[in-house]
């Protein structure tokens, strides 16, 4: 096995490689407590080609980019480059042996300039040994015009747009004259001018022999340049094919081919008079054009791939981040939600998210976790708050949800996430909501309190309770909705009922 | 102190019961522990009880009741996870307009020679209110612009600091009536401290707002969520934190029968690090009165023994320094472990 600083050494000497391959990972097996994020992923690289990646959210590809640029180690499995097996323990590792990733969140310095933020860690030094700035400039002059990037390499990044951050991020990939490069949806903040800019350049790297591992969700990139393209399911290494040899029917088919294997309690609840209806709704720069109706004791699912606006959608409407366009009206009053509060008062309830961001309350115990949200309007007499009356409906409350925890004190820190999630439920049933907005209920949490938290959706739906469910896991939403609304960067591409959606239909009209 | 900490630990091991003790016990042992060190040494070189002197006892907690009440009203904010670094120059504020207008009738230096013979109520409530204003500016700050704490109550403590010092170019402010200077006077701020502590305590405990302090401290977007008005919610802790702070401007100015630009210095730090010796957490959403009263209490113990035993007075900041790092490293490794548990 070489070692990566080996290995730079065998690079820098330009010895050429006979493999076939760039890159080989063999067998790559990754678990996170309480999931497996790969099982035997297999991967091969051709010098000179873009192989894209493929797979819905959490099927592992940014797991497997991440093991590759030593972010991660993988459990077993192993990698070789050019034919020679390689450890690779830390990012420098993997930069040192020719790996270059962009990732997906940004990582630049905001207030250092353009060619500091490029070639940190390499700066060019001067005979005092202090950083020779203008020499920092001129490489950076030089690497960006031959990237043909317009950008003063002095300026400071924070006065840079999102997109030219991200080509930023790209010539700094592109500088450390690695073989391989790792994009990451590179193109989810570009506009079009700048994604072919990118094209270009990437054309030019794969002209140069270089292998570029590029993850996208969208089709129509698949095909204008990736040479193969390699499809991941739940962790598993599907299949790879020249990208002309496959359709994009097949693609879909490939992500998507698993069986529903759950059981889905879905009661038949009675359908009555819509309750929440959205129209034109939108917010600014995230989404707009956003219509539907809700009615009562219906499970209307939203779903789309990460990114498509879905959860703005949903803290829009129950007033987190207020509109900036559209109406909505409840029981066909039109009505103006600015906050939660004002959410609240509309009969909403929203479950965020993030468990840990945006719902739990860590330090504190599991009666304030639940009690917190109810108390804003009841249980309070002159400012005090009526603990008896409160603990009795908390108790009740968790023996309904079957939370499993010693008692009411214990921290909510120390529960799974499952009975963290239903102590968030439960503090939202306390305000007896007539819309109960769901951002992925079932996130991360073990199968037995997934099903308890289905069955316990569905009985509210039979009691009339409007559900608006967001998931991104495909059989849950075609499990639990009546009616399913997709999106697409931050637009409604179509609105399916229970019996024409399938998982294939839905996956067209998210990835469009 | 080892052995007697582990007596009052002891209960924790009990097997049935598996509530764990408050934290506040932990530093209450370090209260029992300074102290018995103290009495151990005054009969060891002075010949004479520390605790047994009823007298002592009193100055003692009278030395601290000012910094007690700054400390109460910096909890709550801490507890938010906030900070508040301008009580001791509010505390001047409040002082020095109080003070002037509960001069002496007929002083022929006073600052306003027609406001002279005022009842108590106006220069008390004048105090209060300058005191509650400023809070009150911290929070709006905070709450609309949206800068750190710190900052803004690093504004407000320069600021205020200055606009002490402007209000008489300087000048003390003395000859207070009597019907002014009773609240300093005896065991009244000692009362008054004990009362703000009791009243803060249940309010934090008991109450809607107490509770949505705390759920702000422990995840502000979690509490917006569900549907606290996250912002009027700081702007009142803030307020009444000012209004605690002006209250101990009205009892340090009758104490010392005077209002002084330089009275307060530093009490906000004295105040936060009562606080913290008393377990509140700098991360928010953790902490209890009865902690921040412990904590201050220990404090005054340590004045008040090394002046008993008669050592170098300097040697004191050197103390309290160790034990307030030593207090919220104790808190730390409690906490790491809990959650290894």
């Amino acid at each position: 096995m070489l070692s990566p600083g080996t290995f730079r050494t065998v690079r820098e000497a330009g010895v050429k490689t006979r493999a076939d391959y760039l890159l080989e990972v063999d067998n790559v097996r990754k678990e996170f407590p309480g999931v497996v994020a790969l099982d035997n992923v297999t991967l091969r690289i051709r010098p000179g080609t873009v192989h894209a990646l493929m797979g819905e959210n959490g099927a592992g590809k940014s797991t497997l980019m991440k093991i590759i640029a030593g972010v991660y180690q993988p459990d077993t499995g192993e990698i070789r480059l050019k034919g020679n097996q390689i450890k690779i323990a830390t990012p420098l590792d993997a930069l040192e042996a020719g790996i270059a990733m962009i990732h997906q969140e940004l990582n630049l310095m905001p207030y250092m300039t353009v060619a500091e933020n490029i070639w940190i860690r390499r700066e060019p030094l001067n005979g005092f040994g202090l950083v020779n700035h203008r020499e920092l400039n001129r490489r950076t002059a030089e690497l960006f015009r031959r990237l043909a990037i317009d950008i003063d390499p002095a300026s400071e990044v924070r006065d840079h747009s999102v997109a030219n951050r991200q080509m930023i991020e790209i010539a700094k990939a592109v500088s450390y004259e690695s073989d391989i490069l790792i994009m990451d949806e590179p193109t989810s903040a570009l506009t079009d001018r700048e994604v072919d800019h990118l094209f270009r350049i990437i054309a030019d790297l794969k002209a140069q022999g270089k292998g570029i591992i590029y993850i996208t969700h969208k089709m129509n990139e698949l095909f204008t340049i990736a040479d193969d393209v390699s499809i991941f399911r739940d962790g598993r290494y599907i299949a790879t094919h020249a990208a002309k040899d496959i359709t994009r029917e097949q693609v879909i088919a490939a992500m998507v081919g698993r069986e529903i294997t759950q059981m889905f309690p879905k009661e038949e609840a009675q359908i009555g008079e819509v309750v929440l209806s959205v129209k034109d709704l939108a917010l600014e720069g995230v989404f707009r054009d956003v219509s539907f109706d809700l009615r009562r004791g219906e499970i209307l699912g939203l779903a789309g791939l990460v990114g498509s606006g879905r959860t703005n959608v949903a803290e829009t409407i129950f007033g987190v981040t207020p509109a900036t366009g559209g109406q909505i009206r409840l029981n066909g009053q039109p009505i103006r939600i600015r906050s939660p509060r004002e959410g609240m008062k509309a009969g909403m309830a929203l479950l965020t998210e993030d468990r840990k961001d945006t719902g739990c309350f860590l330090a504190l115990s599991v009666l304030e976790n639940m009690q917190m949200a109810v108390l804003t309007d009841r249980f309070v007499t002159g400012g005090f708050v009526n603990q008896g009356a409160v603990n009795a409906e908390c108790t009740k409350m968790k023996d309904a949800m079957r939370v499993k925890t010693p008692n009411l004190d214990e921290r909510i820190e120390n529960l799974s996430g499952g009975n963290q999630q239903k102590v968030l439920i439960g503090r939202w049933l306390l305000t007896n909501p007539k819309i109960l907005i769901l951002d992925e209920p079932t996130r991360g949490i073990d199968v037995g309190a997934k099903a308890e938290i289905h069955r316990l959706i569905s009985r509210l739906a039979c009691e009339g309770v409007a559900v608006l469910m967001i998931s991104s896991e495909m059989p849950e939403i075609l499990g639990m909705s009546d009616r399913i609304v997709v999106m697409h960067e931050g637009r409604v591409t179509g609105i399916l009922d229970r019996a024409e959606a399938d998982q294939v239909s839905i996956m067209r009209l998210a990835a469009a | 102190m080892e052995p007697l900490s582990n007596t009052l630990a002891a209960p924790d091991r009990k097997p049935k019961r598996q509530r764990r003790l408050p934290t506040e016990f932990g530093i209450l042992a370090v209260l029992i522990g300074i102290a018995l060190l103290f009495e151990a040494l005054g009969w060891g070189i002075r010949g004479q009880s520390f605790l047994g002197n009823q007298q002592r006892l009193l100055v003692m907690i009278l030395q601290v009741s000012v910094v007690g009440l700054i400390a109460i009203g910096v909890t709550q904010v801490i507890i938010t996870g906030g900070i508040d670094l301008s009580s001791g120059s509010v505390l001047a504020v409040s002082a020095m307009v109080a003070a002037s207008l509960a001069q002496e009738p007929g002083y022929a230096r006073a600052v306003f020679p027609s406001l002279s013979g005022l009842p108590f109520i106006v220069p008390a409530l004048c105090g209060l209110v300058i005191g509650a204003l400023a809070g009150f500016i911290n929070g709006s700050l905070i709450a609309i612009t949206a800068i750190p704490p710190f900052i803004a109550t690093l504004g407000m403590m320069v600021t205020a600091r200055s606009v002490a010092q402007v209000y008489t170019r300087g000048q003390p402010i003395s000859m207070l009536a009597e019907n002014y200077t009773w609240i300093g006077s005896g065991a009244v701020p000692v009362v008054i401290f004990l009362v703000t502590a009791v009243i803060f305590h249940i309010a934090l405990r008991y109450t809607r707002y107490g509770k949505f302090t705390y759920a702000i401290g422990a995840n502000p977007q979690a509490a917006r969520v569900s549907g606290i008005n996250v912002n009027r919610h700081i702007m009142l802790v803030y307020t009444l934190a000012g209004l605690l702070s002006g209250l101990a401007g009205l009892v340090t100015s009758a104490r010392a029968q005077s209002g002084q630009s330089s009275m307060g210095l530093g009490y906000e730090l004295d105040a936060i690090a009562a606080a913290v010796i008393g377990g509140v957490s700098l991360a928010g959403g953790a902490g209890r009165i009865t902690g921040t009263v412990i904590g201050t209490l220990i404090l005054g113990v340590m004045t008040s023994g090394f002046t008993f035993i008669g050592i170098d007075s300097y040697i004191q900041g050197i103390v309290k320094g160790i034990i307030i790092v030593a207090a919220v490293v104790a808190d730390q490794y409690r906490q790491r472990r809990r959650r290894k548990v």
